[in-house]
Parts: C-alpha cells; structure tokens; sequence
C-alpha cells in the first residue's frame, strides 16, 4: 500500500546543507500499522510530507497504493487523510464547522461517512459549538482525526499525534487507531515515544535521516543479543560511575530507578562483589528483556562509534 | 531554610493546604507535600489536573487563595521576589534565544540573576568545557541541534546554583541517549544538592524521579517513589498507575 525506494531529501541554506533522508526504503502491506519512531530532527516530518505529496524529494521513488506520488499527487491525495504535527485546523472554527468544512471539500457530507468517526467524534460531540482554538490537547487530537477520516482515506498518515496530549488521552487515542487497523485503514504513524512503538505491527527506528532498523517490535527486541540486567543500589549517581569504571560492563545507562548494564560476559556475583567493596548496599540485580529502547540506545551507539572510525 | 524533618533531610519545598480558587472553580484543592533538599520530584497530573497553577504559585508567579507553601525559605505569598531569585525553570518549549549565541544567552541569564561580570565569565568557561561546547561559543543557538540545545538550557538555568530548579517536560522529544545524558546532569546537580522538581506528561520520564506525586482533579491522590507507587496500585508501569487515579477524573482537559 505504501512502497519507497530510496528517498532522499536534503535542505541547503547558504551556509550549509542539512541531510534531512538518506536513501529510506518502505514496504508497507493494506491493513498494517507501521510506526516510525525517532527523535525530533531524525527526518520523521519530511518522510512524512513527501508520502503525502506534499513535498518533492531530491531522489527516489514512492507510491501510495499503486499510484506514483509525483505524477499522480491528486488521485493520493483523494485517497489519504493527513494529521500533521502541528494542530492545523481553523482555530477560529467551530468543531462542527471544521468537520464540515473538511467534508465538503472532498465533495462528501458528514453524514455520508459517519459510521467511520462516530466513536471519536462522539467524544467531542458535546462540544461541537465551541471554537477548534477552545479545545483541550485530548479532544484537538480527537477533531484533528475525525477531520482526516471524514473522505474515508485508505491510508492514514499520522505525524506525532500523541505529542504534548496527557497519558488518558494517548491511551484513548492507541485504541481508536487500533479499531481503525480493524476496520482495514493502512496506517503510518510517527511518535518520538519508544512504548508506543509495541502498539505497531512493524516499525522502522530512524535518527539523522537513516532507517536503523526496520521489524516488528517483536524481532526488533530480540535483535539484542547480549544479555542485560538492571540494578539498583542505595547510591543511584555513583553506581553509574562504578558500573562504566568496571571493565565486565560493556554499557551502561540510566533507565528510570534502575541502571541497565549488558555484556557478553557478565559475571553477576563478581560485579556486586565489586559494588559491595566500593560501598554500596542493598544492591539488587537481575536479568532482563531488552526494551526497544534498549535496542535503540545500542544502535545509536553502534552509528556513533562507527562515525567515530570514518 | 533550617527547616528539617523528622527522618534528618531539609525541607526545600513545603505546601500546606495550598489553595487556588477562581471564582467558583478550585484549580488547586488543598495540596500539602514536602521536598527535600537534593531531590528528584515528579509533579504529575492529566491535563486540567490543576499542575500549572501549583507550579505557578511555588514559582511565586500566583499567590494562593488559601494555605501556604515555602520555597527555599521563603514564603510564596509575602517573599515572592526572593523566590525567584533562587529558583531556576527550564521548559522545553521556551529555553533559550535563538537569534543569540551560546555565551550570549549565557552572559543574558546570568545577568538576570545578578552575577557579577567575572563569575560569568569564569562560570561561562567551566559550563562550555563541561558540555564539550567550547568550539562553538560564538555560534547561534538556533544553528544547535535540539539535544545540545537542551543540555545548554538546563546548564544556564542552574548557572546562579538555585536551590530549586523546575523543569517542564524536560526530555520530551530528543532520542535516547541525549535523553540520559540530560538525566545524568540532573542526578549531577542533584548530587551537588539542586533539587529538581519535574512536571511532564510521559510516565517513563517520571521514572527517573526518586519520589512522583499525581494529581487528580485538584488534588493529590498519590505519592511516594515508583516503585512503592507501582506496589500500592498493583501495577507493573507508571502509565498503569496513572491510568489507574486519572481515569476517575471528572474534569476534563483545560
């Protein structure tokens, strides 16, 4: 449904040129879900508005269910719908008058395609006379999705929908994207938040415009080889210090109260011996499945030392 | 600021039964907690959950309708002026001037808090060395990538060595190893006993706080560190716990 080959795309200034994508290849099937996680900058936006006809990208090629996204942007852009990062509805419209507008200008109605929206804009309906600049951050998400749903896209394309919106409301938000997947939408979503990614049926991790690595959330994990542990101790701040002077750990990084350490050979009672010594206590070590995080950080170290040795 | 408990730690944060009330609304509803000297608080809450106006009010930027709080040893409703003197902010969203440089923005901030011209420049000296950020002195912000941007930011908010540093959402959207290096200055600073009081909307940041208190509806409905959270709602994640207390909520959004 969602096919590219080799997209770059890079932005020159006077001074200097910045490589927003480096050559990015996607197979997307009908009916998946498909996460781009990455950073702000790692070239999530840009990705984001060439599928979408928006932008032209410098080389390559992609399609949108078979259609060329150059020679063909008008027949995509009937055939997608688009939530852009940025809230871009009409702040000086009601909710009713933004979905309506958004209906009529794909030459359809609201009614026409209720069904599609009615559990989300069935959340908002209560406010349906109040200005789209009024809402709060949950329910400006919730209009912005009803709007790009009103056409009955076949591909939904959404660009960070869950930044800067509270924790009830990226919950609410997954579950509607999934009822969506049900329903046989083709979805690529973007999010700078790794615990979103185990919601995707594959994602790509992406940073400074390359594709780290492309699988399901599954493969991706398991793609950690290395056995990892977390460990906690009385002195947070210091065992950070002790584990990277150890010469058994390999990495060592902070992760919320716990610190996780990997290594190929990790020897677990030589290293609280160690710890113990230096003196710490109430040490508490075990061994652990690699988050995505996990995978992300490895991989990000990986790119940096490999830069390190051009 | 003598002020300690009974478990021996200083009280650098103290509410009682603060209060903000607009018109018939009770933004925030009666919240009493302490901070320690030295310690990593998470102040989170759905959106609505009355964050903002406590925030605002320990800042000494709202006075409290009702209640009392001190900040550093000061009073929020009488020595206003004096806590902000010795508080630092950093949000994601306003930090820096991008049309200034790196020193520039420094020299700005420190300015501000009252450094005298050779501390600033000898604190100048010691922030860029410590960042690594020496080659780039002279360079606009703006031309900064976010990461570096932010770990600036955080740097020239501690530069006048507050007792409280506020931070709002700091990590949010940079990738995951400038996002531990950045907790790593905040364990550094709160190691040199800044304490870091931490409003953000993703639980997996709150993680990294050694004691969180939610706020439902006005009020506080739970604190304690992460753990002991996670225990007392029978929850394996933060998120858990949170979606637990918010989704009792009556207000909605703001």
């Amino acid at each position: 449904m969602i096919f590219a080959e080799n997209i770059s795309k890079s932005y020159k200034s006077k001074t200097e040129e910045v490589k927003a994508l480096l050559s990015i290849n996607l197979d997307i099937p009908k009916g998946e879900m498909f996460g781009v996680i990455g950073p702000d900058g790692a070239g999530k936006t840009s990705l984001f508005r060439i599928l979408t006809t928006l932008l032209l990208a410098d080389s390559g090629t992609a399609s949108i269910n078979g259609l060329d996204i150059v020679k063909e942007y008008a027949k995509i852009r009937q055939q997608i719908g688009y939530m852009p990062g940025r809230f871009s509805l009409y702040q000086d419209l009601t909710v009713e008058e933004n979905l309506q507008f958004f209906a009529t200008i794909f030459n359809t109605s609201i009614e026409e395609n209720y069904s599609l929206i009615k559990d989300i804009y069935e959340q908002i309906a209560p406010f349906k006379d109040r200005r789209a600049g009024q809402l709060s951050g949950g329910m400006k998400q919730k209009l912005a999705l009803s709007c790009a749903l009103i056409h009955r896209p076949e591909v939904l394309f959404l660009d960070e929908p869950t930044t800067g919106v509270d924790a009830v409301s990226r919950k609410e938000f997954w579950q509607m994207l999934q009822k969506l997947k049900g329903d046989g939408l083709t979805i690529l979503v973007s999010t700078p938040y790794m615990d979103e990614a185990e919601q995707c049926d594959r994602i790509a991790l992406i940073q400074e415009g390359k594709i780290l690595m492309n699988n399901s959330p599954e493969k991706v994990k398991s793609s950690f080889s290395d056995p990892l542990f977390a460990i906690r101790t009385n002195k947070m701040y210091q065992l950070l210090h002790d584990l990277r002077d150890h010469q058994l750990v390999q990495s060592a990084h902070i992760f919320g109260e716990d610190i996780h350490i990997s290594s190929s050979q990790i020897n677990e009672s030589e290293i609280v011996k160690a710890l113990q010594s230096k003196g710490h206590s109430d040490v508490l070590l075990k061994q652990i499945d690699p988050s995505i995080e996990d995978v992300f950080i490895k991989l990000l170290m990986h790119a940096e030392n490999h830069e390190q040795h051009n | 600021m003598n002020n300690t408990t009974n478990n021996g730690r200083e009280v650098v944060i103290s509410a009682t039964n603060l209060t903000k009330q607009f018109g018939d609304f009770i933004a925030t509803n009666a919240i009493s907690f302490e901070v320690y000297k030295g310690e990593i608080f998470g102040f989170l809450g759905a959106n609505g959950a009355g964050k903002t106006t406590a925030m605002k009010m320990l800042c000494g930027l709202s006075s409290p309708s009702r209640g009392s709080a001190t900040v550093a040893g000061f009073d929020v409703s009488t020595e206003s002026e004096k806590i902000k003197r010795n508080i630092g902010y950093m949000s994601q969203k306003f930090s820096l001037y991008e049309d200034l440089t790196v020193t520039e923005n420094i020299r700005f901030y420190a300015g501000i808090y009252g450094l005298s011209i050779p501390v600033i420049k000898e604190k100048t000296n010691v922030l860029l060395q410590q960042l690594n950020m020496e080659s780039q002195r002279n360079v606009l912000v703006k031309a900064l990538p976010l990461g570096w941007k932010q770990k600036l930011a955080f740097s020239i908010a501690i530069i006048h060595d507050p007792a409280v540093v506020f931070l709002d959402e700091p990590t949010g959207g940079v990738d995951p190893i400038t996002r531990r290096e950045f907790w790593e200055m905040i364990y550094s600073a709160a190691n040199r006993g800044t304490t870091a009081f931490v409003t953000t909307h993703y639980m997996d940041e709150a993680e990294y706080c050694n004691r969180i208190s939610i706020m439902v509806d006005g009020k506080i409905e739970a604190l304690g560190t992460p753990s002991d959270l996670k225990k007392e709602f029978n929850s394996v994640t933060m998120d858990d716990v949170f979606l637990k207390l918010a989704r009792n909520a009556k207000r909605i959004g703001d």
